[in-house]
């Protein structure tokens, strides 16, 4: 049987989920047999690919590439998993959301706290405009299981994969849910 | 004291006459998820969690309230109560915000164990993110809003075991918060004892411990059933 | 104070009547509209026409054509004039010397007026509501006399209960049953509450009773406190009804005075005093836990029942919690006897109903008709239907807690069972009616907007399961919503109406299920489709050998 092609993504996070992916050790050369990584931060591949069998989404929509990313992935991916904490909840990425719109994030960050050179960065067409409201991935797009965890611990992961490549379907429960 | 027989989840249960629900099925080892219940204080049957079916009753009951009667049969876990218990938490957790992962009672955190323990691995509901305030000018505690469920446990402590009503509620609906005396900052509020039973009873990373690190945000909540019983029971008279 | 000097009051007041009334409405309705000033030029214009002997003008309360005030009506013809201006007063009077009068004449004969039944609304319009004696002249207190020299307090429940009088708030709990349950209860202390607290949008029944003819919900509070054996009442009435309020405590004081409240009411040993508390604005506390913990001056939120009100309620003692109307009802039951009430209405719902017509209708104003009485009937021959041509969509009974009839339901009668068949119900009186031009996502989406700002905060539920719902229907009005939203509002409706801990949250999902019920398909032209999903999404590809 051909090898499952997996995707991983990172949206608005701090990569700490993809670290843990790492984390699965020599676990990974066992999924290697089973799975190929078609599209990650990891490799290079620039364009998301066709028919992918599953994706891990870390991170938080954040910004109108993230949109337009989450958008393309579930037209061409069977399985949406959301990675960790950010992609489920919004987690620390979202918490810039009780305190105001994207234009005074900007100013706070880049104007008001600047030492040297204060601007608000703005590239049309290289830097993505920032949403007022930072969403989980499933605000924005229907997701299959659910992965939390700040990060999700290696075994987690191993346990969501194990049960999506026996079973094709997975659903954690108990202390494998737990957020934080 | 007249013992009264009834049926919790199958299983027959004896218990005494002003018993609640959730204390038979406590002492019958079945477990019903409660979050603004607090021991030693009065129930108000607020958060809904611990709602169970009673047969020949429509409506649902809160355990916590509900006095069992002769022959009443009870169903304290079907999937209509587990999936309206999933529901309310998610409403919880879309309510405020609540970030485990920065939250000093990560680990700790009733909110959480019982979001795992019924399965909520997401949050349906679009999340409010309230502005919230916290508050550091106590010297030994700290409240933080963010994390409040408004369940009145701390209010319920500070006014009915240590007699202070520093903690009351302001405002209504989902814009209702805890605050001390008539909405002073805590350290300036003049009736609060420093007590320390509402951080005690707090089910969240609320009311903490200042300085207190993750792993030290562990609560003893025996303690207030212990002075409860003490002063009930007379223990502390010779 | 004994019959004699009740008959004696009545006997005086009538002797003093003069050949001709003016009766101008002073109810809030007309008074925001310068009735007073009517009221003031027609004192004038008597005056100066030197009628002074002749013609009365009086102070009265509401005249039930809110629509077209301030109201003034004649006597003994019956005549009517409406959106009477303090200009045009004087013309009134002059008819009396025959001239013209230059006020529009309303038509007192007109299916609105023709189709009423009043009980609850008979002094209504007619007596003058700051005095007393008014009162007393149109048989008022007689029932009290009754109820305490020729009836034992187990007469007066019986009555009361085969009276078949329901609870006016809105539930129809059997009021008979609830005397009785309080007046079984053995404490030496024991409460009766008027529940004057009314919120719901477009209601205002239980106001205009009370700015109309306070001294008949006294009354009925004093035989209810004889009944059950209570000592001590409390009128919790909402502060934005300030002039009820001022009228309330004019009654009281008057009906002390009189020895119609206090000790040795009626010279006997009974005892009862009325206190009023004045609500701080919380819709919930029209709740009667709410409403109890704020007379007692704790934060207005609801509690668990049971205990019900009526083994332990206000102070832990037994209780006897009413509404107005219900209040209302029981002097007219005691004085005629509990088998002319039983006589009128339908089987299970007994008496009349007073409504508050409002919205997209001609006739906006006050009504009382007897309970079965179609809603056609009440819309389309006493409303007028909708005006300017356009048609009536929808009718919303209840509140926030009630429901949208459609159009095509309108046959329907007007009593308890009925109305909760449709997913509405009697609600306290408040009738809202909508024209083709109403979107009824946006009235779905304006009563849960209500039910969040008046959520206590208590219970989880209803404190964010009203925000969560309030927010799906603005996204389904801006149409942002899909299929999946309107699923996830389904089961919040689900979620709040089965495990909220009151009343408002049990209800405040009923607008959003009546109109998805009836009106469906404008929720559907909302939504937008779903995002595209790949053909095997969901489900991995299985190893046939794992």
């Amino acid at each position: 049987m051909d090898r499952l092609r997996v995707a991983t993504v990172w949206l608005g996070g701090c990569s700490g989920c993809h670290m843990s992916f790492l984390d699965l050790d020599e676990f990974l050369i066992d999924l290697a047999q089973k799975v190929e990584i078609v599209f990650s931060p990891v490799i290079d591949v620039k364009e998301y690919p066709e028919n992918v069998d599953l994706v891990l989404v870390e991170g938080a929509v954040c910004n109108e590439d993230h949109l337009e990313v989450a958008r393309r992935l579930r037209e061409r991916t069977n399985v949406v998993v959301s990675f960790g904490d950010c992609a489920v909840t919004g987690n620390v990425t979202a918490m810039r959301n009780p305190l105001c719109s994207a234009d005074c994030v900007l100013k706070r960050a880049y104007l008001e706290t600047a030492d040297v050179n204060p601007q608000i960065p703005r590239e049309p067409g290289i830097v993505p405009p920032l949403l007022d409201r930072v969403m989980p991935l499933h605000e924005v797009i229907p997701v299959d299981c659910y992965l939390p965890g700040c990060p999700p611990p290696a075994d987690r992961i191993k346990a969501l994969l194990m049960q999506l490549l026996t079973t094709g379907s997975a659903r954690l429960v108990g202390a494998q849910i737990k957020f934080g | 004291m007249a013992a009264k027989t009834l049926t919790i989840d199958g299983q027959m249960v004896s218990a005494e006459e002003q018993q609640t629900v959730l204390e038979a099925a406590r002492d019958a080892g079945i477990r019903i998820p409660t979050l603004c219940h607090q021991e030693g204080v009065m129930a108000i049957g607020a958060c809904r969690l611990c709602l169970v079916e009673v047969a020949g009753i429509t409506k649902l009951l809160p355990a916590c309230v509900t006095k069992v009667q002769e022959g009443m049969d009870v169903k304290t876990n079907t999937e209509r109560l587990q999936k309206y218990r999933r529901m309310i938490l998610e409403l919880l957790f879309a309510e405020r915000n609540h970030v485990c992962a920065v939250c000093v009672s990560n680990g700790n955190c009733e909110l959480q164990s019982l979001a795992m323990e019924h399965g909520m691995d997401h949050v349906r509901y679009d999340y409010r993110c309230p502005k919230c305030g916290v508050d550091l000018t106590h010297r030994l505690f700290g409240a933080d809003d963010n994390r409040c469920v408004l369940c009145g446990r701390c209010m319920r402590v500070c006014w009915y075991i240590e007699g202070a009503g520093t903690k009351n509620v302001s405002g209504r609906g989902v814009n209702s918060s805890i605050i001390n005396d008539l909405h002073q900052p805590w350290g300036a509020a003049e009736s609060c004892t420093s007590c320390g039973k509402c951080v005690l009873s707090c089910p969240t990373g609320a009311l903490f411990y200042q300085g207190a690190t993750v792993g030290e945000m562990t609560r003893d909540r025996s303690k207030l059933e212990f002075i409860v019983t003490a002063r009930e029971k007379k223990q502390w008279i010779a | 104070m004994l019959l004699e000097d009740l008959i004696k009051i009545q006997e005086t007041e009538l002797a003093a009547r003069k050949k001709c009334t003016l009766r101008v409405c002073l109810a809030a309705g007309c008074m925001s509209l310068n009735a007073e000033a009517v009221k003031e030029a027609l004192e004038k214009a008597v005056q100066e026409a030197g009628l002074a002997n002749d013609v009365e003008v009086r102070g009265v309360g509401c005249m039930k054509l809110c629509c077209e005030g301030p109201l003034v009506g004649v006597d003994p013809e019956a005549s009517l004039y409406r959106q009477v201006t303090p200009e045009n007063a004087a013309s009134i009077v002059s008819t009396f010397k025959g001239g013209q009068a230059e006020a529009e004449k309303g038509d007192p004969h007109s299916p609105f007026f023709e189709k009423q039944f009043c009980i609850v609304l008979e002094n209504s319009g007619l007596v003058d509501p700051d005095r007393i004696e008014s009162y007393i002249a149109a048989d008022g207190y007689f029932a009290l006399r009754d109820a305490l020299r020729e009836m034992t307090p187990p007469d007066v429940v019986a009555a009361i209960t085969k009276s078949g009088l329901r609870g006016r708030g809105g539930a129809g709990y059997p009021t008979g049953l609830k005397w009785a349950t309080v007046a079984k209860t053995r404490s030496t202390r024991k409460f009766v509450i008027c529940n004057a607290d009314e919120g719901d949008p477009g209601a205002f029944m239980d106001r205009s009773v009370l700015e109309s003819d306070p001294h008949r919900v006294i009354e009925g509070m004093i035989i209810a406190a004889l009944a059950v054996g209570a000592e001590q009442g409390y009128i919790y009435v909402r502060a934005e009804y300030p002039l009820a309020i001022k009228r309330l405590q004019t009654a009281i004081r008057q009906a002390k005075q009189m020895g119609l409240l206090g000790s040795g009411i009626l010279e006997s040993p009974f005892t009862f005093n009325i206190d009023i508390r004045i609500g701080a604005g919380a819709f919930v506390c029209g709740e009667e836990t709410a409403l109890m913990a704020s007379v007692e001056g704790r934060r207005g939120q609801p509690r668990p029942r049971p205990p019900f009100p009526a083994e332990a309620g206000l102070f832990s003692q037994p209780t006897l919690i009413n509404n107005v109307e219900t209040f209302a009802n029981v002097p007219p039951i005691i004085r005629k006897g509990a088998d002319w009430f039983a006589g009128i209405g339908t089987e299970k719902s007994k008496g009349t109903k007073v409504f508050a017509l409002a919205g997209k209708i001609k006739n906006t104003g006050l009504i009382e008709v007897p309970m079965g009485a179609s809603l056609r009937t009440i819309v389309e021959e006493m409303g007028g239907g909708a005006p300017d041509g356009n048609t009536v969509k929808a009718v919303q009974t209840g509140g926030p807690s009630g429901g949208c009839i459609p159009a095509s339901e309108l046959d329907t009668p007007v009593d308890y069972e009925s109305l909760t068949k449709l997913g509405s119900i009697m609600g306290s009186g408040g009738m809202i009616v909508m024209d083709q031009t109403t979107k009824m996502v946006d009235v779905a989406r304006f009563f849960m907007e209500f039910c969040m700002d008046e959520s206590c905060g208590k219970c989880v539920p209803c404190r964010v399961g009203t925000v969560e719902m309030h927010g799906l229907l603005a996204k389904i009005m801006a149409k942002k919503a899909t299929a999946a939203d309107l699923r996830t509002l389904e089961e919040l409706c689900d979620l709040v109406k089965n495990t909220s801990l009151c009343g408002l949250g049990q209800t405040a999902p009923n607008p959003v299920l009546s109109t998805l019920r009836f009106f469906r398909n404008e929720y559907a032209e909302l939504l937008q489709p779903e995002p595209k999903l790949p053909a095997g999404a969901g489900k991995l590809p299985v190893p046939s050998s794992a």
